[in-house]
């Protein structure tokens, strides 16, 4: 019943595509064809970078339906390098806490999986810690 | 100044805040409008505006207007649903307000419902969290106490706010509600209390929360030359309403931790009544998350940018304090009906404008500021309310 929904948002959910606008150059993040910044019209795809840093972060022990069997999961609010802030779980945190200004970075995880007969499974971004090299 | 445009809140009703397994949406409703009716002397209303958040997934019911209209007898008026998620009751008030402004409706009845107990947990958690955006927020697995935990985690890292202090919303609220007959939770909770609660969305715990429930309230609102000669209340006049957005999603607004819609609505509501926060005898604010109660005093001129939470470290907040919040016991302990819920804030600055309070009065009220927000305010609906 879902899947189109979910299929059309697959270059903002895989790549993290957003757009740039042609007018004032901001980056917009989810694509939505008019920049938030200026009022333009802005329909340039834009491929982010995947990197930026936790701007808040919440542990959810109480989870809505879909969810309930990865509790508890942290969803993050991330400032991307780019400018846009962007609602995500993060995820490979090992031993970790997250932390507010904690550099991180994309990656494609299974997000949500429906318990039901018809059984769909959602990929898309989330982020983890950047590896310290 | 009395004008006859006036438009007064001539009725209110209520049904008490709870877990109703024996009334459904349309019983829970009708019970409402008739208390509204009887509390309101004579006037016929011409249209009813209903305000439902979840109505059509969780009782799988829309076209509540028809319904309304029937349960109260009234079948072939004006009547329709408004849904500006938990704050639908708010905003079809405010609705109603501006159709009687016009001149196109003499008298409204106005009702928010919502009935939260015949779906279960996680199932109604996911669709409350449509009043987030469901396709970058909830599809992360964020739920709207998650939204108020974001917001919660970064206030208390930019502000340096010790985290204890939020207790004090939950305890002014839960002290409040036991003298409420339609109050959910009718007890005090302790410091202690707060302390040992369970985590919820880290760092929010479970008395951080306001409870969801079963709950409907209505008003009926007229002109003021349309009272009837026989209204024997003390009149209450709705002296602004007005109804502002935000962004939809916490990720896209400018200002992460603080409700500029709330302060905007807020400002506008001044604005139109030459009043100030001074002015302001209560304030009945929305407190579905601790952290809500504290950007709301801020947002409405109470206290500035970080500094709403020292408001409940000095007695400020309580029934005789410089601004009563809450004050028959808010979301918090009252209990949150979701879209019911604007018209249940209503009703309480009703109370207390008429001097109804019983022991919760807040002496000399004249003037009340009421605030309902849809989502993390990405909806704010303001009303200022004054008795004469």
């Amino acid at each position: 019943m879902e899947i189109p929904r979910h299929w059309r948002l697959q270059k903002q959910r895989y790549s993290l595509v957003g757009e740039v606008c042609p007018h004032c150059q901001a980056k917009i993040f989810p694509a939505r064809d008019v920049c938030p910044e200026c009022g333009g019209e802005a329909k340039k795809p834009f491929a982010f970078s995947g990197r930026g840093k936790v701007y808040s972060f919440t542990l959810m022990h109480s989870a809505p339906a879909g969810f309930e069997r990865s509790t508890p999961y942290t969803v993050a609010l991330v400032k991307l390098d780019e400018g846009p802030v962007v609602t995500a779980q993060l995820t490979d945190l090992g031993t970790k806490h997250a932390e507010i200004g904690m550099p991180v970075e994309m990656v494609t995880r299974r997000i949500r999986e429906d318990g039901d007969e018809r059984g769909m499974l959602i990929y898309g971004y989330k982020f983890r810690p950047v590896m310290q090299s | 100044m009395k004008n006859r445009d006036d438009i007064i809140i001539a009725g209110i009703g209520q049904v008490p805040v709870g877990e109703h397994w024996e009334l459904s949406l349309r019983n829970l409703a009708a019970r409402a409008m008739l208390a509204a009716f009887k509390n309101c002397g004579e006037l016929k209303p011409q249209a009813i505006y209903a305000g439902s958040y979840l109505a059509s997934v969780a009782s799988g019911q829309a076209n509540l207007g028809a319904l309304m209209a029937e349960c109260v007898g009234l079948s072939g008026v004006e009547a329709f649903t408004t849904e500006a998620g938990e704050a639908s009751g708010a905003a079809a008030l405010h609705l109603a307000v501006q159709a009687i402004q016009s001149g196109y409706v003499e008298t409204v009845l106005v009702v928010g419902v919502e009935k939260f107990t015949d779906v279960v947990g996680s199932e109604m958690e996911a669709f409350i969290s449509q009043s987030a955006d469901s396709d970058f927020e909830g599809m992360q697995g964020l739920s709207m106490t998650g939204v108020a935990g974001l917001v919660m985690q970064r206030y208390l890292h930019e502000y340096g706010v010790p985290r204890p202090a939020l207790s004090a919303f939950p305890i002014v609220a839960h002290a409040n509600a036991v003298n409420n007959p339609y109050a959910y939770f009718r007890r005090a909770i302790s410091e202690e209390d707060y302390q040992r609660a369970g985590l919820v969305c880290d760092p929010l715990n479970l008395l951080d929360v306001a409870p969801y429930a079963d709950g409907a309230a209505a008003v009926v609102i007229t002109r003021r030359a349309a009272l009837p000669k026989t209204f024997h209340q003390r009149v209450v006049k709705v002296a602004a309403s007005n109804l502002l957005t935000d962004s939809l999603s916490l990720h896209d607004r400018q200002n992460l931790i603080g409700f500029d819609a709330a302060r905007l609505s807020a400002q506008y509501a001044y604005e139109k009544t030459g009043m100030t926060p001074e002015i302001i005898d209560l304030f009945e604010y929305w407190d579905a998350y601790s952290i809500y109660a504290a950007l709301e005093l801020e947002a409405a001129g109470f206290a500035q940018s970080g500094e709403g939470w020292k408001l409940g470290q000095d007695g400020s907040l309580g029934l005789r304090g410089r601004i009563p919040v809450a004050t028959l016991g808010g979301l918090k302990a009252r209990g949150f009906p979701l879209g019911a819920t604007g018209l249940y804030q209503v009703a309480d600055a009703v109370t207390q404008l008429r001097g109804e309070a019983g022991e919760n009065q807040v002496q000399g009220a004249r003037v009340a500021l009421v605030q309902a927000l849809g989502g993390a305010a990405a909806t704010a609906v303001t009303h200022i309310l004054e008795s004469e």
